[in-house]
């Protein structure tokens, strides 16, 4: 069972000399075991995209810690895949070169990586896609092969900030589903960066709130959502409980608090 | 899941806009042009506002042209001139291409290497083609090698600046993507900055095939017995204007046509320039 943990970790921007620090992050702990669903959420500021570039190792904190099962992480690794927010494929590369790049980049044979690549998606929906060129494909698409060559590399854990920002209302619904399903078939550990509640709510076994001005955890709580969905729940009906309704209020009351001050 | 229609429906097979009777303007606009010059011209030299010396009317030019093409003149054919000409700016490129694009990818990807051969690109850039010629014939003789030397160094900056401009375009989350798989530096360089960087990389191309065929004169200006920068200086030195101009003429066309070969090329290779 691998563990990502953040401890303590603070992060500020600017030179060393000169400027002082901007402080962006400040003593956050996080854990995200395998099989986990942590979301997070927070008004723009509230550093949601630096605490998951630390994850990923794009950044080294200024002070605390990022480790995975104690050993510290000191760059981006193949255990953790990202999901950008820009799909951040490789047009020069067909749909399925684009999702089978990681096992090239281990050395994995063409035999291997095609039939990997190929079975990534198929789980994202996208069979029959697979000769065609990226520009060929929708926004929408185009994430899914993102999902699919995250995958592919076989993680532990799963990075996305805000994979689903610029898709529109309905297709977010589908993709929420189809990550659900992907969660549950890959075993990672997923973490969310995302700026809609609903959208952790639903999704989550934990949402973190990031308050802004330095980005610090302000609220944690867990829900079995996803989990009932995957267990064959009806998204419509979890989503008009009155439990989640409720949820999603403190979510909500917890991001935009002291908003005035 | 299933993709509903507005999501699947690629760009090129939407309804495109009401068709319209629709001109190449640009192009009828370019033809006007180049007819107009040359009606103007041959007005000039029929109305004799000009010696024949100084500017030879049109159809005289095309007779140095037949001349040429089926008698030869100075010493060869329009075709034996025309081959030495191409094989030298193509051989040029080829070799150009060998050193420069490594060149750039180790200026963009390298600190050190960029304090090492930044300066001696910027050095080499600005120098005039008949300037360096000399010191190339003193060094490296009067042979064939010589002057495909004179092009590629006159190509060289484009290709490698080019490159470097590439390499640096390349996006930020498509280079952190290869990362997170685990890239070795070299994974990064071959899989991301390279292809990232090749519409780039076709662009200096097509700007270091412009320097080369400027250059290809003073290539030719030491003991060359073939070639189009040859024909049009030994036609010069004995004032034959007319295969002066017809020699312009024909270099203008290889040039236009290795143009439109490399845009074919890019459209063919590169397709998805401008599409992401």
């Amino acid at each position: 069972m691998s563990v990502l943990s953040l401890s303590h970790v603070s992060l500020s921007y600017g030179q060393p000399s000169g400027t002082a620090a901007l402080p962006v992050l400040k003593d956050v702990t996080l854990s995200l075991s395998r099989g986990d669903f942590v979301s997070v959420i927070g008004r723009s500021g509230s550093g949601k995209t630096s605490l998951m570039n630390l994850a990923a190792g794009f950044l080294r904190p200024t002070a605390g810690q990022v480790s995975i099962d104690g050993r510290p992480v000191t760059g981006p690794g193949p255990d953790r895949a990202v999901v950008f927010q820009d799909d951040a494929l490789f047009p020069w590369r067909s749909v399925v070169d684009n999702v089978a790049l990681p096992l090239k980049l281990a050395g994995k044979p063409r035999a291997e990586r095609e039939a990997t690549a190929r079975h990534w998606l198929q789980a994202v929906d996208l069979a029959g896609q697979e000769g065609k060129h990226i520009w060929q494909l929708s926004g929408g698409q185009r994430q899914r092969v993102g999902i699919a060559r995250a995958l592919a590399s076989g993680p532990d854990f799963l990075l996305m900030d805000e994979p689903l920002g610029a898709l529109d209302a309905m297709t977010r619904d589908r993709m929420h589903e189809l990550l659900l399903k992907l969660w549950d078939e890959s075993h990672t550990g997923a973490l969310l960066i995302t700026h809609s509640v609903e959208e952790a709510l639903f999704l989550s076994t934990s949402v973190v709130v990031l308050a802004p001005g330095p980005g610090r955890i302000s609220f944690q709580e867990d829900y079995d959502y996803g989990r009932r969905f995957i267990r064959g729940e009806d998204p419509r009906a979890l989503k008009s409980e009155p439990g989640f309704i409720a949820a999603r209020e403190r979510l909500l009351a917890a991001i935009y608090e002291k908003e005035a001050a | 899941m299933s993709d509903s229609t507005a999501e699947t429906i690629p760009a090129q097979d939407r309804p495109s806009r009401p068709v319209k009777l629709r001109l190449p303007w640009g192009l009828l606009l370019g033809l006007a042009t180049i007819g107009g010059l040359i009606a103007i011209w041959a007005l000039a030299s029929a109305l004799g506002w000009a010696s024949p010396v100084f500017l030879p009317s049109p159809a005289r030019v095309w007779a140095a042209l037949n001349r040429v093409a089926f008698e030869g003149y100075a010493n060869a054919t329009l075709l034996a001139h025309m081959g030495a000409s191409l094989w030298r700016v193509f051989a040029a490129l080829f070799f150009t291409m060998l050193v420069g694009v490594p060149v750039g990818l180790i200026i963009a990807t390298s600190r050190i290497g960029r304090g090492i051969l930044d300066p001696l690109v910027e050095f080499i850039r600005p120098l005039p083609p008949l300037a360096y010629l000399p010191l190339i014939i003193i060094w490296c003789g009067i042979g064939e090698g010589s002057k495909v030397l004179v092009i590629s160094i006159a190509m060289l900056a484009p290709i490698v600046i080019s490159t470097v401009s590439g390499v640096k375009a390349a996006n930020e989350n498509q280079i952190r993507a290869a990362r997170t798989f685990g890239a070795t530096r070299a994974q990064l360089i071959r899989e991301v900055m390279l292809p990232a960087a090749l519409p780039s990389i076709f662009t200096g191309m097509r700007i270091a095939l412009g320097a080369g065929w400027t250059t290809l004169v003073a290539s030719e200006l030491v003991a060359a017995t073939r070639g189009l920068g040859y024909m049009i200086q030994s036609a010069a030195q004995f004032l034959v204007t007319d295969m002066v101009i017809a020699g312009i003429l024909v270099i203008s066309a290889l040039a236009t046509a290795s143009e439109i070969l490399l845009r074919w090329l890019e459209r063919r290779f590169l397709p998805w320039i401008g599409k992401s």
